[in-house]
């Protein structure tokens, strides 16, 4: 119910705004500034303008849009696969954490853009310098959560599974994993959002020749402003529709746990 | 079955902090009894019931379960646990949390979940498999933790104040059901309670625990007829005798003859 409301509120917002954004800038006339209207149409033109039998996408949607998921897919599950591996290896040995762990805050505050000529060395212009930076940078927010989540699993639950003789394998897949899922969950959300960032941030580097960062530089670069902005209106669109995706598949995983804090337990 | 020799616990290895537990604690169960060990609060019950079952080692002494020296958990050993909250799992349903130990006994997927269904209906529970344990209400989430110790065939149970959490109705019938359970599955019973009613109702045997560091104060045989009944047997000259001494025991008042 509340969902419904929240969500029948939020449109006729949604529009006032994009009505006042559209008077402003054809009020201002500014060619920085070009009206939602001329870049809606632009974007049509430039990606949902192709056959039906392909959804509509054209070539350019395919060669814009396609890439940058797929960086982004890789990186992502490359570095939540780590993360969370890593993360439950840490939160399952006290000593290690102890260790590890002012260097881990050390490594997850260096913003991940001060790092890129470090993997321009190491891995030279093109596509795995990309994949390796964009791990790199999502990683921290799963590794750390999962650690957290994995070094406060509830002791009872432990002993439990120790009284019924499980192994570790089954202790740690069953009772460890399940348990810090909720965290885990917390700190992927994080990546997701910044994994989106640092792949635009990856293709505007150069040796990039697809990719919505690309497209981004060459509208930029030939000052092509209705085209720039459509960039930048479907980054926002494909992180909104990214989040809700996630929060759809975190509602089916974790619906034990939001059922149980809803009725207080 | 069950021998305790001289077990001794001690947390905090000797420093200043450490707490004297256990201290020379003597005991032996035989096959098929169900014991009922009471004691003061905080006098060393839940230590002696997680030595038992292999979930810490004991700075002294030795335990043997038939006839073995206990060093992890023994085979053929389930627990249940006060705070079924916290040992029930809750990403599981209640199915998948009986079936769960019985991965260790070698049982293909589909006769697992006849176990646990078998083990659920046992109890009382027989439509609930599919449900999560935050669905049911406390007793019913204690019945689940009982069935899943019910399903892994014990030849001993230990309970640790399992009845510690639920209303009074709720715990009348939750003995019942130890009762009953007892009868039908051939195994031995370990009992710890702080209530003292409750010992005398449910036990063959009480055993009476000093405040910490405990050890052996009393040890005495109940001899109820059975089978026992909520309102008969607690009107009984027999437990109204012997409530009445295993109180005046846990609290450290001197036994009349």
């Amino acid at each position: 119910m509340t969902r419904l409301g929240g969500a029948l509120l939020r449109w006729p917002l949604l529009i006032v705004l994009v009505i006042l954004w559209e008077v402003a800038t054809r009020a201002a006339g500014s060619a920085f500034f070009p009206p939602p209207s001329t870049i809606v149409t632009r974007m049509h033109a430039l990606w949902f303008s192709g056959p039906p039998g392909r959804l509509f996408l054209t070539d350019q949607a395919v060669a814009d849009i396609l890439p940058s998921l797929g960086r982004m897919a890789g990186g992502l599950a490359g570095g939540a696969t780590a993360g969370i591996l890593l993360g439950l290896a840490l939160g399952l040995s006290s000593r290690a954490y102890d260790y590890l762990d002012g260097v881990l805050q050390f490594l997850r505050a260096i913003p991940p853009p001060a790092l890129v000529t470090v993997f321009l060395v190491v891995f030279g212009f093109g596509m795995r310098m990309q994949l390796a930076f964009i791990m790199f940078s999502i990683i921290w927010p799963v590794l750390l959560n999962t650690a957290d989540g994995a070094r406060a699993v509830e002791p009872l639950y432990l002993e439990t599974g120790r009284a019924f003789r499980l192994s570790r394998r089954e202790r740690v897949l069953r009772i460890v994993l399940p348990a810090a899922l909720p965290k885990v969950f917390a700190g992927l959300r994080l990546a997701l959002s910044l994994s989106l960032i640092v792949t635009v941030f990856a293709e505007l580097l150069p040796g990039t020749t697809n990719g919505i960062g690309f497209q981004l530089t060459v509208a930029y670069s030939m000052f092509n402003l209705p085209a720039m902005w459509a960039g930048i209106v479907l980054l926002g669109v494909l992180g909104y529709l990214l989040n809700e995706v996630f929060l759809v598949v975190e509602r089916r995983v974790l619906g034990w746990h939001h059922a149980r804090e809803t009725a207080g337990a | 079955m069950l021998e305790i020799e001289n077990l001794t616990h001690i947390y905090g290895g000797g420093g200043p902090s450490a707490h004297h537990a256990i201290d020379q604690l003597n005991l032996s169960v035989a096959e098929g009894e169900l014991l009922c060990i009471v004691g003061p609060s905080g006098c060393g019950k839940s230590t002696l019931l997680r030595s038992i079952a292999g979930l810490i080692t004991p700075t002294g002494g030795r335990i043997k379960v038939d006839g073995e020296l206990v060093r992890q958990t023994p085979d053929n050993l389930a627990v249940v646990f006060q705070d079924y909250s916290r040992s029930l799992f809750p990403w599981m349903s209640v199915a998948d949390n009986v079936a769960l130990p019985l991965r260790r006994k070698n049982m293909d997927k589909k006769r697992r979940r006849e176990a646990a269904a078998e083990a659920l209906e046992s109890v009382g529970l027989s439509g609930a498999g599919r449900k999560y344990p935050f669905q049911l209400s406390g007793g019913m989430q204690q019945r689940v933790a009982i069935a899943r110790a019910l399903a892994y065939r014990p030849t001993l149970m230990l309970m640790d104040e399992p009845f510690g959490s639920v209303d009074a109705q709720t715990r009348e019938d939750l003995e019942d059901l130890v009762l009953k359970v007892r009868g039908h599955h051939k195994m031995t019973i370990v009992l710890i309670t702080h209530d003292i009613d409750e010992s005398v109702y449910v036990g063959d045997r009480v055993v009476v625990l000093s405040k910490a560091p405990a050890h052996v104060v009393a040890d005495l045989q109940v001899d109820l007829p059975s089978p026992r009944d909520q309102i008969n047997t607690r009107e009984h000259p027999d437990f109204v005798h012997l409530r009445a001494e295993v109180g005046r025991l846990v609290r450290g008042q001197p036994v009349a003859h």
